[in-house]
Parts: C-alpha cells; structure tokens; sequence
C-alpha cells in the first residue's frame, strides 16, 4: 500500500461542502471513473461486454444507468463508467480485462472533478450554470454542456440531485460559479 | 413635496410613500410610480435638455420609447446615464440628474446652440470640418466629442453582479397586455410550457391604463386575475421586468431581466440583472403597438406628448402633467384622453382634430378641421396655437398637450432576422410581413388589432394555432371593439423647425434637406441626420421621417421602406452582456497538481493558455527573478530539479489502427516504435505548415500516449479528432484527453535518477541500461501507486517525465522534494524551463509560429516519404524549400554583455538595415547561464551553412543593434550525452 495522501480537486483533505439557501453543493471525490469506447466494428460486443460488468442494459443517448456500477452516455459507443473509488481504485483496468480488446479504456478518475447538487430549487440554480433544458431533465438523463466556458457533464439523479462533472485542473473555477449562483437566485 | 398634479384612483400604492431627489431638490412620489409619473406629479415637467439643441425636454411618453427622459439615475459608481425616467421604477432614497446640461437644467449655456440652429443642420459636421485637415485631429474631434453625447459614466468599475441564464419553453410570448395574457392563458391552461415576458413591472400592458371593462370588470383587474391565474401554473413562467431584446438564429431569443433595478441596491449576492437566453419552439410577439406624434413647429415642449401616455399618466398613475390640457389628433384614440382626464377632473381646453366630421363633445370643446401649429412656454408648454377650420388661428392655454398621430405596431422583433414589414392602407401603418423568424407568431395591436376584443381574440386564435391545439376554444372575454378611424396626418403643412426624433434633435427640416443634398434611400437619410439613432432608436420618430421622405420623392411609404430594425430592442448595458465573464473571472483557471505546495513555496505564478504555471520559485534574499532562474538552471545542471509539466496536453489513443492513425498524424514514422519507447513527432497543418510536436510513449500494441504543447493541447485534440471522424473513419482509433488525469513532473538533472530511485518501486529497474534514453512504461511508486515514467528531456539533461494520479500530484511533489534534500533538488519554474530549452536548441511554441516548417526548423527530413501523413505533400511546395530558406540556428553575442532579443531582425555584418536585406529573425532569447551571456534561437537564410558568420541583430522597436555570432542552437551538450547518461 503507497503512503502518498490524496488531496480532492479543490485541494482539501475532505471535500468541500458548501450550503445555500436550502441547496447543498458537495465535492464528491470518491468517485473512479473510466471511459469505455467501443472498437470499429465491435460495438455489439462492446455493449454485451459493458452490459454483463455493469449488470444493465448500457444507457441510451444522453442517458445514466445506475446498477452495480454507474455509465452514462458521452458519445457515440462510448460511454463514462463510475464507481465508488474505494472498491473500484482499478477501475480502468478491470473493465480492460472485461473488454477483451472489443473496447478502448482510459483511466478519467482525476480528469474530472463531481460536484452534487441537493435541495429542492436546483432547477433555479442550474438555469443560471448551463444552457441544457434542466426544467426537462429527469432522473437518469446526462447531458453535455458547457459551464462558466468548461465543458462539464451534468447528470439527473433525482429531482432533487444533480450530479456536475468539470475538468478537474479547473475545479475551483467551476465551484465558485456554482456556489455564486447559488447565492445569486436562493 | 405637494404632488400638486396628483390625481384620484391609479394603481399606486399610496401607503408606501417615497422620497427621492432630482437635481437636488427632494420630491415624494408612491410605490408603484416611475421616475417620470412621479416628476410630474410634482409639477416637474422639465426632465431633461437635448441632444445637439440643448432644447428643454419632457417626457413624450411613459414606457420604453422614450426618446426625452433621460436622466443620470443613482451616483457613485452606480450611476447610470441615459436612464428613461419613464421606466425607471421609483424607489425609497432614488436620485437622479439631469444630464447634457451645464450649469443647470433650466439654466444650460450650451442652449446657445438652438439660437445658432441655422447654422448646425444635418450635415453640419460633415461640411464644416473638412478643413484645414489637420485641425481635425487635433481641435475639431476633441471639441465635438466634448460636446457630444447625453448623459456621463462614473469612470468607475461596476460594483454589482451580472448573470446570465438559460431557458427552454414551448411557446415564448412576449408581452403581457391583452393578447399577450389570453395567449398565456389558452398556451398554459393547453399544459404547453410557456414563457411570458414583459418589459414593465406589472403585467396587463395597456390594461393598466384604459379606463374600460372586459366581462365587466375594470380591465386592470382583469389583468390581475389573468396574472393571478397563470401564476398558479407550473408550466407557465412569468417574466416581468424583462425585456426581450432579440430575435436570434434557431428559436433564441435574448432577454433581459432587471433583477434589482427597482431597489436602492441588489440584495447580497444578487444579479442586478439577468440576460436571459430563452430557447423556444414557437414565439408569439405581442408587444402592442406605440402610438406616434404629429410634427409641428416647437413640438417639443416640455408639457407636449403622445395623447396615450397622457391617458397612461392619469389612469395608471395618476396623475396629469397640468392641470388644463388640450389634445390634438388626427384618430378617434386622441379622444379617449380627452374624456378619461376630463372624468379625472383635468381641465380639458379642447381637443384639436385635423379630421372635419368628427363628433362634438358636451363636455369639452372639440376643434374639427384645425391644427396646432406651434407653441409657446420657455421651460414648458403655455400656449398652442391652433389653426382653425375656417383658416383663423386662436391661442390655447395649456400646460400639456397630448399628440395622437395614429398607432404603429410594434414590430420591431418580425424584422431582426431581416423580415421586412407591409403596409397597411387602413392603419396607415407598417404591419408584420409574412417573412416572420421562424416559429414567431404575432398576435393583437403588434399585428395591427387595435381594439382589445381583437387582441384577446387573436391573442387566443393564434396560440391554438401556433400549438397546434385542438378541441373547442374557450369563452373570449367581453371587450370594446372600436374600430381605427384615423385620417393620416404626418406633420402640419410649413413647419420647418417640427420634431421628428427629439432624441436626435432631427426636424421636418433637416429631412427635407437631407432629399434636397440627394439622399434618397432611407438608410442615408437615417446616417445623414441621425433619424432613428441612439438609445430609442427612433420608436416614435422613424414614421413621421419616412412619411416627409415619401412625400419629397413622390412615393409612397410602403415604397420608401423602413430602415432595418436590429437588436438590442432597448438599450442594454454592457456589464450584462459581460455577466459574469470580468475580471478575474474573465475565463475559469487551471491548477496544476502541485499548485498548492508551490504557493506555500512563494512561487510566481503565470498564464499559461488558462494554467497557472509557477515561472519561479524565489528564495529569500533574491531581489530580482533573474537570480532564482539562474539558480533554478545552475541547481538543475549541476543536481537535479523538479518541473510541473502536467499542463502539457496528454491525448490517450487507443485501436488496432492507433499506430497507423500516429503515422497520418505525424509526419515522422511511428508504425515501428517498439511497445515501452517514446518518440519525438512533428505534426504539419494540411498546408504543410508545423502544428505542434511533442511525444508519443507506446505503451501496448494498441496503446499510445500523446503529449502535446501546453498552448495547443485542445487545438491538437480538436484536429486528431478532425482527422479520426473526418479523414479516416476506417480506422480503428479511439481518442480521449487525459491532460489532468495524471500530474506529470520534469525530474530532469544529473541525479535524477538517484532521486527517482528512492521513489520509484523496487521491483522497476530504471538503469540507463533497463530503461533508456525515450523508455516509457507503466510503473508503481511509493509503495504500489499505479504510474508512468517517460525517460524524455527537454531541458538536455538526463531526465525523466513521472506521471502519477493528480490527486496524489501534490503528496508527490512533497515526496520529491524531501528524498531530494540530500541532492540539493530544486524546484524550478517556466523561466527555468524555457532557459534550458533554448539552451539546448529545442524549439518551442516560439519557433511553432504559425509560419515555419519543419525545414525550417532543422527536421526536414524528418518528414517520412515512405508513408502519406497530414501536410507532407504541401510541404514540398518549392516555396516552402527556396534554397536560401530559414533555418534554425544559435545566435550569441560577440561582446558578452550584450543584450539579444527576441523579434529583432538579423542584418549582414555590413550594408543597409532594410526588410530588402533582411536575413532571419530571433524568436528566443534568454540569459544562459552556463554559457554566462545571452543567446538566442533564430530563423536565418541558410543557417545551416553560415556557422561562425557575423551578423547584426537590430531591432529597430528597441533601438538595438548587437554583432552577434551564428552558432549551432544546440548551445549546451550538442552531442547529447547528458541526456544518455
């Protein structure tokens, strides 16, 4: 076991949390991801391959599915796979192994940073953020967006839960966008 | 503070007085007031001077069209110029200023110019500041500019926040006046999702200021209960206090949201206001129609204004701008104003109608057949002089006088995507073509249905149309019908000096010699005499200046045309367009991995692209950055030193096809780079022009990791996927940035790999025997943590590139630096970086300048001509490979002291400095110290066979002119055995 510390994107030891007018903005750092592409010619042996690792159908257009781990859509047969970092620290590799070469997979753990939003005015605040429909997203859509100029993922987890994914090098950027705009309408 | 023209009734709320100050002297007004409906309730008709004339001004109108009203609202660094009065809500502590006046409004020395309006017609500039030449420059644009412009800036940052936000609905209306509500309502109780925008702070629109029911109930409240209904539905938004200013491509529309605007301050925190990008499906524009004056001489008296606003004063606000008013009209709509003041109490004087066979009134005189032709009143209107029908002329006494021209819809919005209106004969005005935007819709007074029956009814049947929504409509509500009886009149018959644009102080007369000077297209008549500029952009004057256009060319209006109609539909100001893009939040930051620890260091940071980038790391008694680079280079050279090089841009690519898709992108060979081997790549623009170089590391088969310039890392990736979607789609590759996945550190230095040895795990043999000069693999450090190690060097020392997670990016550096203590490690910045790079010849983003090539750059052959790669082919135009063509080379000065710059032009040792003689140019320079003299990187004719030669480098800018020496750019270690070691 390597004894380096971690620090989160914001670059605190423990995540920042940050409440506002009944809204909750917290960095989620805990998060391995990895992106999943399907090779030419393979795509259904891709989608059979990702389907039996995340144990449901792989997530249409613009769309997340939570099972025993997370994917949400980013591109044409590609799509981002999430996991709990403690129990998926070799995210990308496991899923290379699963793939079996019908698959390109590329460790994404710290190219983004997570922040959730919680409370019940989200769509008041995220209306300010991006220029996606939030009014209309439901549990389980993902889109691709651009926030304060950083080209960000902002996913539906609930009504009141919404998932933001930035760049992670840009992660104070993003957070005070948020946090302004919080301030800004609740 | 006796609100002397206060009236009865109005939708104010007179429980809630409100002190404010204009020009200094204290007023109270009610909540619920404008600025202007307030002034006048004090008796305060004079608001403000004119634009060119300095003529005294009062509200023409009371909403956004305002041309006159126009006031210096708040102070500090909050003040704001132009502000109409007529709009600007009143609020407890406001203070406003007359502006474009000196030393007081109704004293304004700068007034001389109406006494020499002879002289200061249209054209007037244009004319008379032709000559002497000279004194343009220096006499005439710094006096005019003086003169010019209404109201003043603070000079001082905006102290409030800006947004800007997003919003997607089925169908947009905008405005909320009759048509506007029955289309919210018929849209929303549909279940569509709707967006109802307007521009004042309450809805209903004209409602709010006729005196007439709908199913029998004050119109007002039916507004009110029309609001109050929609905002039971969670599908329909409403917007007030927000003005939608665009029509853009795609079913966008902009609109601005004055948040705070009414409050003495925004609330902590809080936007001022919100520009809005409103996404919709279908857009019904119900924006009412603006009613439009008469021109006739000294029509711009303070106390004279449109007969609607007169009516909106009053029944709104109640109020009346004094207490004995007359109206002149050429419609039956001029005399509405007359019978709601007259029921108000005002004293009417009677009502002037250029129409012979309308009917008399009981109650007031009605003047059929006669005209104003001029006024009187030196700081406002005292006196109208009236033509009668039989030719005699009579005098009435008047502190106000209401002009009803007829109505234009408000169209405004139908032609921003270049649509053009039509005319209609029976309004006498210009109607919506039938070259819409795409989705909009228009519905009521903005399509030409005056009457409010017609409004809530087209309001209703075009919102079933437009969402396609079917079964049977609902009940219309009850309204007045009345039909337009309008006889157009544009302007009274030899008047010369009547206003058309009062905010651009353009006259019937200054129309008529702009034809006479052979202006005829509207356009040129608009820049000829600055008809329709400025903040109203001419609401209320285009169509009295286009109908005097027609008239002079025979033509009708319809042929005369409109000028364009463009957005913003009001003004806007800049810091909403800005939002929140200013400052230092101009464009978000990139950290690197190590920024924290290098903050705790001191180091200085720059901009890189968006990174912040330590430049050097200063230690204590440095004075001068030049003395930490030099140590940074020294402590490098001689041990080992630490770079953050994470920002350089990291692109996975993945396939059976990545090595052949490596070999299109670079013009060298990659198909053959053995797995665990990096190499050096070139990329070339389709023109043959170099892109950007950097590294490839092999990691599998099927597996590279590309590395590209900081500057260029998002342009590299944007044309590699370019090349995969676009050029080989037959390929298989997958491509996916990792840039900020990993923190990737320069260990680069003699002891690099001792340091690297007390990190990297045991199990991983990094001898220059087992992992060589360009070696690259996936290790573990620090106990097993997953990494990459690279052993490439752009300083020209043995080094390595080691990449870990970035969030163990800072533990690592910490790490780095304490095993390093015994090597003495040093941090060291881009300063450093850059110092080493030019030291051993490496070029970079300098040399990369959009102009060179890979000939030029010393790797001509570099360029495989055993494979087809992006740019080979147009690489080898002769241009490109002249003989004498650029190459690079070292450059250092003779006499050891002297300073080398980079953009200075190298010139032969003897005969002219001229661009005829010029033989290359520097890009990089920078003290070296290992050579303990400036040296530079350049571009010269054929460099590669003028080693030794002498040469000058001027630099003309600078005033420099140094004999320089040409040397190899490789300036330390040339053969490369540091960096094999």
């Amino acid at each position: 076991m390597h004894d380096l510390t971690p620090i989160t994107a914001l670059g605190g030891l423990a995540p920042q949390v940050d409440t506002h007018g009944g809204v909750t903005c917290t960095e989620v750092p805990d998060v391995a991801l990895a992106s999943y592409a399907a090779r030419l010619g393979q795509e259904k042996l891709a989608q059979a391959a990702l389907k039996k690792v995340l144990g449901a159908a792989v997530p249409d257009v613009a769309r997340l599915v939570e099972a025993e781990l997370a994917a949400f859509w980013m591109g044409p047969d590609q799509w981002m796979i999430e996991a709990p970092l403690a129990r998926h620290e070799t995210l990308a590799e496991d899923l290379a192994n699963a793939a079996r070469g019908v698959a390109s997979v590329t460790e994404q753990t710290d190219a983004w940073t997570r922040f959730d939003l919680t409370g019940d005015r989200l769509e008041t605040v995220l209306e300010l953020l991006c220029q996606m429909n939030i009014r209309a997203m439901r549990a389980g859509d993902a889109h691709r967006g651009s926030i304060h100029h950083l080209g960000c993922f902002v996913i539906c987890r609930g009504a009141e839960h919404f998932s933001i994914y930035g760049p992670r090098a840009s992660a104070g950027s993003l957070h005070h966008a948020l946090v302004s705009e919080m301030k800004s309408v609740l | 503070m006796t609100q002397k023209n206060r009236l009865s009734g109005g939708q104010i709320d007179r429980t809630k007085p409100m002190k404010f100050m204009f020009d200094g002297r204290f007023h109270q007004g009610y909540q619920g007031d404008t600025l202007a409906s307030a002034l006048l309730a004090n008796n305060v008709r004079l608001m403000g001077r004119s634009f060119k004339y300095h003529r005294p001004r009062g509200p023409l109108t009371a909403g956004s069209e305002e041309p006159n009203a126009l006031v210096e609202l708040r102070g500090g660094a909050r003040q704001e110029p132009n502000t109409r009065a007529t709009t600007a809500e009143l609020f407890d502590g406001l203070v406003a200023k007359s502006q474009n006046r000196w030393p007081s409004l109704a004293f304004d020395a700068m007034a001389i110019n109406d006494r020499l309006s002879n002289f200061l017609t249209a054209g007037f500039y244009y004319k008379t500041f032709m000559w002497p030449k000279a004194f343009w420059e220096k006499l005439y644009e710094p006096v005019i500019r003086k003169a010019a412009g209404l109201g003043s800036l603070s000079m001082k940052a905006d102290p409030d926040e800006y947004d800007k936000g997003f919003r997607h609905c089925d169908l947009l209306i905008i405005g909320a006046g009759p048509a506007g509500l029955m289309a919210a309502l018929t849209a929303g109780r549909a279940g569509a999702e709707v967006i109802l925008a307007d521009e004042d702070f309450s809805m209903g629109g004209r409602l709010n200021a006729e005196t007439f029911s709908i199913n029998n109930e004050v119109a007002s409240d039916w507004a009110a209960a029309a609001v109050a209904e929609l905002s039971s539905m969670t599908n329909v938004r409403l917007m007030t206090r927000t003005t939608v200013i665009g029509a853009f491509d795609h079913g966008i529309y902009g609109a601005v949201e004055r948040v705070s605007d009414h409050l003495h301050t925004p609330d902590a925190g809080k936007p001022r206001q919100i520009l809005w990008r409103i996404y919709t499906n279908k857009t019904m524009l119900c924006a009412g129609a603006i009613e439009r004056p008469i021109a006739f001489d000294n029509n711009d008296r303070p106390g004279v204004m449109l007969a609607s606003a007169m009516r909106s004063y009053a029944n709104r606000w109640a109020v009346t701008p004094a207490q004995r008013v007359a109206i002149f009209t050429n419609n039956d709509d001029g005399h509405r104003t007359a019978m709601d003041l007259h029921a108000k109490g005002v004293k009417i004087a009677a009502v002037v109608d250029t129409r012979p066979d309308v009917a008399l009134s009981d109650d007031y005189q009605v003047l059929r057949g006669a005209q104003v032709l001029d006024t009187k009143g030196r700081l406002g209107l005292t006196f109208a002089e009236v033509k009668l029908a039989d030719g005699t002329e009579r005098t009435l006494e008047c502190g106000a006088l209401g002009v009803s021209g007829g109505w234009n819809p408000n169209l405004h919005l139908t032609c921003h995507q270049r649509g053009r209106p039509t005319w209609d004969e029976a309004l006498s005005a210009f109607v919506p073509g039938d070259n819409l935007p795409d989705g909009m819709h228009v519905a009521g007074a903005a399509n030409g249905a005056l009457s409010t029956h017609g409004a809530l009814e087209t309001g209703m049947k075009v919102a079933r149309q437009a969402l396609e929504i079917e079964g049977r409509a609902g009940k219309l509500p009850q309204a007045e019908d009345a039909p337009v009886k309008i006889t157009p009149f544009w302007f009274v018959e030899g008047t010369t000096r009547g206003w058309l644009d009062q905010q651009n102080d353009v006259t019937v007369k200054d129309v008529k010699l702009s034809h006479q000077e052979g202006f005829r297209s509207v356009e040129h008549l608009k820049r000829y005499t600055t008809l329709g500029m400025a903040t109203d952009q001419g609401k209320t004057s285009n169509m009295g200046g286009l109908a005097i256009m027609a008239e002079l060319a025979g033509k009708t209006i319809e042929q005369t045309g409109t000028t364009i109609f463009r957005p913003p539909y009001t003004p806007v100001p800049i810091a909403t367009f800005a939002g929140r893009i200013k400052g230092m939040e101009f464009h978000p930051t990139r950290l690197t991995p190590s920024h924290y620890w290098a903050k705790e260091q001191g180091a200085v940071f720059v901009e890189v692209g968006n990174w912040l980038r330590a430049q050097w790391f200063p230690r204590p008694g440095e004075t001068h950055w030049r003395q930490s680079v030099d140590r940074e280079v020294a402590a490098t050279r001689a041990s080992v030193g630490v770079c953050d090089c994470t920002t350089l841009g990291k692109i996975d690519v993945q396939g059976t096809d990545a090595a052949d898709f490596l070999n299109k992108i670079y013009c060298n060979a990659f198909a053959k780079l053995p797995v665990g081997k990096t190499r050096y790549g070139l990329m070339l623009r389709e023109d043959g022009i170099a892109m950007d170089d950097g590294t490839a590391g092999r990691l599998a088969e099927d597996h590279f990791v590309v590395t590209t310039t900081t500057a260029n890392a998002a342009k590299v990736y944007q044309h590699m996927e370019f090349a995969r979607q676009c050029l080989f789609p037959d390929m298989d590759v997958q491509l996916i940035s990792t840039t900020e996945a990993w923190a990737q550190y320069a260990v680069a230095g003699p002891n690099s790999r001792k340091l690297l040895r007390k990190i990297v795990d045991a199990e991983f043999d990094i001898s220059n025997e087992a992992f060589p000069f360009m070696a690259c693999g996936n290790i573990t450090v620090c106990g097993g943590l997953r990494a990459r190690l690279f052993r490439i060097s752009f300083s020209g020392e043995l080094a390595f590139e080691i990449a870990v997670p970035a969030r163990y990016g800072d533990a690592l550096m910490r790490r780095l630096m304490k095993d390093g203590e015994e090597f003495n490690v040093t941090p060291y910045g881009t300063e450093a970086l850059g110092v080493m790079r030019i030291e051993k010849g490496h070029a970079a983003g300098n040399e990369l300048n959009g102009t060179t090539t890979a000939l030029n750059l010393g790797m001509g052959r570099m360029v495989s001509k055993k494979k087809d790669s992006i740019g080979s082919v147009l690489s080898e135009r002769p241009g490109l490979n002249a003989d004498d063509a650029l190459k690079l080379v070292g450059i250092k000065p003779l006499n050891k002291s002297d300073k080398v710059t980079a953009g200075g032009h190298l010139m032969n040792a003897q005969g002219p400095v001229d661009a005829a003689h010029d033989q290359g140019y520097v890009t990089s320079a920078a003290f070296s110290p290992s050579l303990d003299s400036m040296i530079g990187l350049a571009f010269l004719k054929s460099g590669e066979v003028r080693m030794g030669e002498r040469l000058r480098l001027v630099s003309p800018v600078t005033d420099l002119t140094v004999e320089v020496e040409v040397v190899s750019a490789h300036f330390v270690d040339p053969e490369g055995e540091r960096l094999r070691a």
